[in-house]
């Protein structure tokens, strides 16, 4: 009996159950500290159409063997290209929001393509190279925010000034664009309808790729290289193929994320971006070397709900606002556990 | 074996890519920042004083085979813990900064500990953990200076307190100790002023580190640096020495903060140590590291080669675009991609090796089953 208890926590992880437990508490204890559950609820399901996707885009890497994508801000970064660009065409509503995914493919194609085949040179130490090469590119892409030839009046800096802002509204072009589509209000919860399809679809598409015979392919060389290599299995290619998939993904999921959020945040703003979505997918129960869609999901949820709800039940017990501490904590220490598992699920 | 000198050459250039790149681009960068020699020379003292300790607290982990410790961020934050302690109590001037020097220790001996014990369990991958463990040490350091400190831990300086009664200021004046370390003894030679004291503490390190090289546990730290299963089996410790360059590392790095921050001389309570990892690594390999072999040289020209760059690429970015930020953002850039591509190359330089040594196994198969095909 004792055995089988532990047993069944280890299957589904301390981190698991410590930060669902933690998640439930508050919300028991918010509606006594005077926080709305109904509120507090639309807020996680907002945030979780927000970051869905860019969790998501993680799912390829692992599978294929490439540890976790710490270079998610190559990816990122095409998405904000096809933002930036879409708003220069000038076109609003869904048409807009698609034409800034379709600007922002071939751009996640190409970094991946580099990217991918720079990662298969440096095999075992995929992490900590993409992380720089991640940052690398955030600082490259802040002289070109500054030089590139953008010219709307809604996205450079005032005053006859050149370059980019730092923040640009996307209010006027594709605000909120999926969360809207066919969003519902029932006792009190808001619920993003549109945003959740939008989520439902890629990760059909996701699923459905992994059940290809490229997919197998790529899982298989995740799993085992070399048994995948004996069998024909063009190990660097799959793992090209991933890179570049990842990236695409992240592309559009920066782009669902800036229309959940209003704003289009460049410099800087990417730089640490890969952390939280890292964080999320970990807390799921995946691994650095293992991960299913539905680590996505319940990563994200976790994630999301934690992030939403210390703000605000925190700081009406001890009136002061710790939620940022607690995010860092929770973050950064769970890819710290993660980074330290050893690898038993090989074989 | 003896090589002829273009080899000798070629050799010479392969090893020191980055160094070579980067006074190239300095010949160019210096003319067009328009900065005057006195300038560039006293700014250069100054900055090889103020962190040449910090950036030589990286050399024992290389020699233990753990690669670039971005943990030293851990070392850093235990400083700044007792920086805060001593300008809480008002100690002044040069006891103040070996004062917080000794009350930081222990905390970075601590902290050096855990930090090893995590990166034995990470083996094979201890860069990018001890840089994801800077991170969230940072929130634990967040959750004792900004809500234990005057709350569980005495401090009663409503200087440096925020005004809730409890939490630390974003920014604390070091004016009691401000420069002690660099103003302890003086010398002036023109316009360029000396940190004499400052450059003999960093001098004793680079002795302690030369001498400890040659003792018994440096020699081991050697032996597992080169290979962990042979070490083990000649009876090293492997975990235990790795730990020890951790710890060592960490309580340098510790110093090394103190003497930065005194030589600046405010400290940013929650900033100040969160670009020390990534910077000091960055100059380490500017100076021609990598990560699995560095010396004292490769310090010091990288601490030169990187603040000059430092210095010189906002002025050069003005005059090349016309816009200072661009020049910024540059510099930015500069460190990041200098530790993207030195960790890439090197990475694949291994890569390389290993697939050739696959190889050359692979043929003595081959070879040795054809001749006993030959021979049947």
């Amino acid at each position: 009996m004792k055995n089988s208890i532990i047993e069944s926590i280890e299957k589904i992880g301390w981190p698991r159950i410590i930060i669902g437990l933690f998640l439930a508490s508050m919300f028991v204890i918010a509606p006594f500290v005077g926080v709305s559950v109904g509120t507090s609820i639309s807020d996680v399901l907002v945030r979780f159409t927000f970051n869905g996707v860019l969790v998501l885009s993680l799912l390829p890497m692992v599978k294929s063997g490439c540890g976790l994508n710490f270079g998610l801000q190559l990816g990122i970064i095409s998405g904000l290209l096809g933002a930036v660009t879409s708003i220069e065409i000038g076109i609003t509503g869904f048409l807009g929001f698609l034409i800034a995914i379709g600007v922002s493919i071939p751009f996640a194609i190409l970094f991946g393509i580099i990217y991918g085949l720079l990662l298969n040179r440096v095999k075992g130490d995929e992490m900590v190279v993409a992380t720089y090469v991640g940052f690398s590119v955030v600082s490259f892409m802040n002289m070109m925010w500054l030089l590139l030839p953008y010219k709307s009046p809604d996205m450079i800096w005032g005053y006859g000034g050149t370059g980019l802002r730092t923040t640009i509204s996307v209010e006027k072009y594709w605000f909120h664009v999926l969360n809207d589509f066919l969003s519902f209000e029932i006792g009190g919860v808001y619920v993003p309808t549109g945003g959740f399809l939008f989520f439902a679809l890629m990760c059909l598409i996701v699923w459905i790729f992994f059940k290809s015979k490229t997919g197998t392919a790529m899982t298989a060389t995740g799993s085992n290289p070399v048994y995948a290599s004996s069998s024909g299995v063009n190990v660097n290619k799959m793992r090209l193929v991933s890179v570049i998939i990842s990236s695409i993904i992240a592309a559009i999921g920066i782009l669902v994320y800036e229309q959940g959020f209003g704003f289009i945040q460049l410099y800087m703003a990417p730089l640490y971006m890969a952390f939280p979505a890292i964080a999320a997918l970990l807390l799921g129960g995946a691994s650095v070397g293992k991960a299913t869609i539905a680590n996505v999901i319940i990563g994200t949820f976790l994630f999301q709900g934690i992030l939403t709800m210390t703000p605000s039940v925190i700081n009406n017990i001890i009136k002061s606002d710790m939620s940022e501490t607690i995010r860092i904590i929770v973050s950064n220490g769970m890819i710290v556990y993660a980074l330290t598992r050893r690898k038993k699920a090989r074989g | 074996m003896s090589m002829s000198n273009s080899e000798k050459v070629k050799k010479f250039l392969i090893n020191n890519t980055v160094p070579i790149l980067f006074v190239v681009l300095l010949f160019f960068a210096i003319p067009l920042s328009g900065f005057s020699p006195e300038y560039l020379a006293n700014e250069m003292i100054t900055r090889l004083g103020r962190n040449s300790f910090l950036v030589l607290a990286l050399l024992i982990p290389v020699m233990a085979g753990m690669g670039m410790n971005f943990g030293i961020v851990l070392g850093a934050m235990a400083g700044e813990i007792g920086l805060i302690f001593i300008t809480d109590w008002g100690v002044v001037g040069i006891n103040g900064v070996f004062l917080a020097m000794i009350i930081s220790t222990p905390i970075a001996i601590i902290l050096g500990f855990v930090a090893g014990l995590i990166l034995n369990a990470a083996k094979g991958r201890e860069m990018v953990t001890g840089f994801m463990l800077g991170f969230f040490m940072n929130g634990v350091y967040q959750l004792f200076v900004l809500y234990g400190m005057g709350n569980i831990i005495p401090i009663n300086n409503p200087k440096i307190l925020l005004p809730r009664g409890y939490g630390i200021r974003n920014a604390i004046d070091l004016v009691n100790i401000r420069q002690a370390f660099d103003s302890f003894i003086k010398l002036k030679i023109g316009d360029i002023s000396i940190p004499v004291f400052s450059f003999i503490i960093i001098a004793i390190l680079c002795i302690f580190i030369v001498w400890f090289r040659k003792t018994k546990l440096g020699q081991d730290m050697r032996a597992v640096g080169q290979d962990n299963d042979i070490a083990a089996a000649s009876g090293i410790a492997v975990k235990r020495t790795r730990i020890l360059s951790i710890v060592i590392s960490t309580v340098l790095a510790c110093y090394g903060q103190i003497i930065f921050l005194q030589n600046i001389g405010t400290m940013n309570t929650y900033n100040s140590h969160e670009q020390v990892g990534t910077f000091a690594v960055a100059a380490i390999l500017i100076g021609g590291a990598s990560v699995a072999k560095a010396n004292i040289s490769n310090v010091f020209i990288g601490v030169v080669l990187f603040h000059m760059t430092f210095i010189v690429s906002p002025r050069a970015g003005k005059e090349l675009v016309g816009q200072a930020q661009i020049g910024e953002h540059f510099r930015v850039f500069v460190s990041y991609a200098v530790i993207a591509i030195s960790l890439a190359l090197y990475a694949w330089r291994r890569q390389a090796a290993k697939n050739r040594e696959i190889k050359a196994v692979l043929d003595e198969q081959n070879e040795a089953i054809e001749n006993r095909g030959g021979s049947q």
